[in-house]
């Protein structure tokens, strides 16, 4: 993992040029670790009302909710700025209300835009993240709680929270370290650049590869930093083994605490839907203009999620497996990863030996599957865990070891986790533009490309209609995925 | 995916030959060689009367195109280098990778080419563009002075956003930062490329866009829709130059000069303007179509590739200086 990660930087270091960082790059790196600290910080504070009452009312639609409520995370990041700009842009949803009520306008651009979009593409993955963590709460102990009239806040929420919490702040803030498209469309200027910029101006304008990676370094070494403190900062007892039956919660009865949670999932669920409908309304019109390439792409796109998925899961699960703080380590560092500098890492390592379309997809899916691999690994560790203390011991005591433990007993227990963590990874392969762009020749490009391609020849509708193909497939994957792996668990 | 793979690989072990036929490979940038872009009626022109195997590989955009060639150096497998910008000329000689033309061919520009490594394709001119009914601002100052709003493209990740800047120092040389000063309340925000700052402007995001003078000529003739226009600006209008050139490390030396001096006849001229909607380096004998006439920008700003190459460092840091504020 560290291998493919830093490997691919060293071709890059090995070239000329670099040095220290200029002003420019001190300027833009306090700007990165701001905005990237305030948009983690955000998203999980509104992930954690969010998650509650996700995790303890239930209504009709509601893992279809979930679900959906997933979608900005795995758009193609200018399919989601522009779902955003028509509710909150200049000439977007919001601002037409505030004029109709003779209200002055807000404007989206700048710090408190970059946050935003942040948190729209990330609220979604705090708020899976904090679930999981409420969801895992045996159901016993909320019984035991009602039973012995217990605080369930103090005695169970609290001490999940801190578990969970510290992992989901640190993946958000890497994951944001590397924003590259939204800091720039919504900062206003370039009072807001991120390191991410000064590694495109270097690769791209200066062929200055060294300095590329030094960036890329820093990037990395900051990612590592906020894991490791992740780490550091996780603690609470780990909550034990239950019988995995269904939670039924007797605090959460009164009125108040049901009209706050409804308030709560109608503000998530209007925040991040109506952008998505508006995207959708869009592609809906666009899905005439479609090109002849669109099927091929789709077909590609297809083959590279799949490839993504199961490469991600594979190697999440030997990281599972091995488990510790240094596979957490080593697995949060993807999150700061730049494609671009993986790309060309990667690029210059193959070149020599194989043709570059040759290895164009399965290249773009090991990338993929290196993006999806630290969000496959939040999934299956803990279940990991949690399989291993119910029944760790009785399989000790059988005799059931090495191999035979992973098939009789690990990985039939583990097929829920194993079905969201796939669902994740291929769905976010499928609107990841990733390495393609360096690789692909006439012909073989994805559907993120082709998108990209349709956008950059003036061809916005189609493109449009290309952005709604790619959100369904994802939703589609994950959803197979998901239900897979639940449908499967249900079974036995 | 076996089969895929397995016929990927064949494909890639290919020779420079192909059934017998030599290869050329051309490395151009990936709207070129898209479906609707001018790659296909151009391969299919070219073959017909070359009897070889012409092969596009893509990278991204202009700058990743160099930036390509400068990681693969003398081992890449291009032979032909299609669609780098003017403002990267300099730095594209510098690396020693291309060979001398050797043409001379005679070109409809609005400046005289004189460089002896890259011919020119195409070109256009850099315009701010606007709807109709909108702010018609006629230079950057009066722009500055309005209330007009501007999406621009960064010029450290973008060519577009490149040639404002240098369009900016060719036009106000000394006063460019008080220009860009006076600028920064009316632009919008930055954006890394030239695709997210038309979507803005498209969206209604702000009122005008740093585009090319033919944009609206896209809208009239492929949407029907004469809504758009190229603002002419009194101080002129930077030009920017796409080229093409011959890599000095090619197998293919004569099939490669073949191909560059088919770049300047019809068969791949006439594909430009509506395929890549730029002006052709050589107008076609059908003239061009509407909406690329009726913009003629009175003066020219351009500065020679080494020029472009100097000033690019400066520029950028008095940009980022007048308006990171």
């Amino acid at each position: 993992m560290a291998g493919l990660c830093l490997g691919t930087l060293a071709p890059l270091l090995g070239r000329a040029g670099g040095g220290g960082l200029g002003p420019a790059d001190w300027a833009a790196l306090r700007f990165t670790l701001v905005q990237a600290a305030l948009s983690a910080g955000a998203s999980v504070v509104l992930a954690v009302p969010v998650a509650r009452a996700l995790a303890r009312r239930r209504f009709p639609g509601r893992s279809a909710l979930v679900t959906l409520l997933g979608a900005p995370f795995i758009l193609p990041v200018i399919v989601a700025v522009l779902g955003l700009l028509a509710v909150f842009g200049r000439g977007g949803l919001l601002n037409d209300g505030l004029r109709a009520l003779g209200w002055p306008p807000v404007s989206i651009y700048g710090l408190q835009g970059v946050v935003l979009a942040h948190v729209f593409l990330n609220l979604p993955l705090a708020t899976r993240l904090i679930l999981q963590g409420w969801l895992d709460i045996p159901a016993e102990r909320f019984r035991l709680a009602a039973t012995l009239n217990a605080p369930v806040w103090a005695v169970l929420e609290r001490p999940m929270l801190r578990q969970v919490v510290p992992g989901a702040v640190a993946a958000i803030f890497a994951l944001c370290l590397t924003s590259f498209s939204v800091a720039l469309i919504l900062g206003g200027g370039p009072a807001a650049t991120t390191v991410e910029l000064a590694i495109y101006q270097a690769i791209r304008f200066e062929a200055d590869f060294a300095g590329a990676a030094q960036l890329a370094l820093l990037q990395y070494a900051l990612c590592g930093g906020a894991a490791l403190l992740a780490v550091a900062l996780t603690r609470g007892p780990v909550l034990g083994a239950g019988l995995g039956r269904a939670v039924e919660r007797w605090d959460a009865g009164g009125l108040g605490a049901r009209v706050a949670d409804a308030l709560w999932i109608g503000a998530a669920a209007l925040f991040l839907l109506l952008p998505l409908g508006l995207i959708v309304l869009r592609g809906i019109g666009g899905l005439d203009d479609l090109p002849g390439e669109a099927w091929g792409a789709t077909g590609r796109s297809l083959l590279v999620a799949l490839g993504a998925t199961a490469l991600s899961v594979g190697l999440a699960l030997a990281l599972a497996l091995r488990g510790g703080a240094l596979a957490q380590v080593a697995g949060a560092l993807p999150l700061a990863a730049s494609s671009l500098v993986l790309g060309t890492g990667l690029l210059l390592v193959l070149r020599p030996f194989v043709g570059l379309g040759a290895v164009a997809l399965p290249v773009t899916a090991l990338a993929d599957a290196l993006m999806a691999l630290p969000f496959a690994l939040r999934s299956l560790a803990p279940a990991l865990a949690e399989v291993e203390a119910r029944h760790g011991r009785l399989a000790e005591s059988l005799g059931i070891v090495g191999v035979a433990r992973l098939g009789i007993v690990v990985l039939p227990l583990l097929r829920p986790a194993l079905g969201f963590a796939g669902g994740l990874a291929a769905a976010l392969s499928m609107g990841n533009l990733g390495v393609i762009a360096l690789f692909a020749g006439q012909g073989q490009g994805t559907l993120p490309l082709l998108m990209a391609q349709l956008m950059g020849a003036y061809r916005m509708e189609a493109a449009a209609g290309v952005g709604l193909v790619i959100l369904l497939l994802a939703l589609g994957l994950f959803w197979a995925f998901d239900r897979g792996g639940r449908l499967d668990a249900a079974a036995r | 995916m076996r089969p895929t793979l397995a016929a990927l690989l064949a494909l890639a072990a290919a020779p420079a030959f192909a059934e017998g036929k030599p290869v050329l490979t051309v490395l151009a940038y990936d709207s070129f060689t898209a479906e609707w872009g001018p790659g296909p009626a151009v391969e299919a022109a070219f073959e017909a009367e070359c009897g070889c195997d012409l092969r596009f590989v893509t990278a991204g955009d202009g700058a990743a195109l160099l930036a390509r060639l400068q990681l693969e150096g003398e081992t890449t497998d291009a032979d032909v280098v299609l669609g780098l910008d003017s403002n990267l000329v300099a730095a594209a000689k510098a690396t020693g990778l291309f060979a001398p033309h050797g043409a001379a061919p005679k070109l409809d520009l609005p400046v005289e080419w004189t460089d002896d490594t890259f011919l020119p394709f195409d070109w256009g001119w850099f315009s701010v563009v606007g709807k109709a009914g909108g702010p018609m601002p006629t230079s950057f100052r009066e722009l500055a002075d309005s209330d007009a709003t501007l999406v621009i493209e960064d010029p450290r990740s973008s060519t577009p956003g490149l040639g404002l800047v240098l369009w900016i120092e060719a036009a106000y040389g000394e006063e460019a930062p008080a220009v860009w000063a006076a600028l920064r309340d009316n632009i919008v925000t930055v954006t890394p490329g030239w695709t997210e700052a038309y979507n803005l402007f498209l969206e209604g995001e702000a009122d005008l866009v740093l585009s090319y003078t033919t944009s609206p000529a896209y809208h009239l003739i492929a949407e029907q829709d004469p809504g758009y226009v190229a603002l002419p600006f009194e101080e002129g209008h930077y030009l920017q130059v796409e080229v093409a050139g011959k890599v000095a490390s090619t197998d293919q030396p004569e099939l490669a000069d073949r191909f560059l001096a088919f770049m300047l006849t019809e068969g791949f001229q006439g594909t430009i303007a509506t395929g890549n909607w730029m002006y052709p380096a050589v107008t076609p004998a059908a003239g061009l179509p509407d909406g690329f006439e009726s913009v003629r920008p009175e003066t020219t700003l351009y500065l020679a590739p080494e020029e472009a190459e100097a000033l690019r460092g400066p520029a950028i840091e008095r940009w980022r200086t007048a308006l990171a504020q």
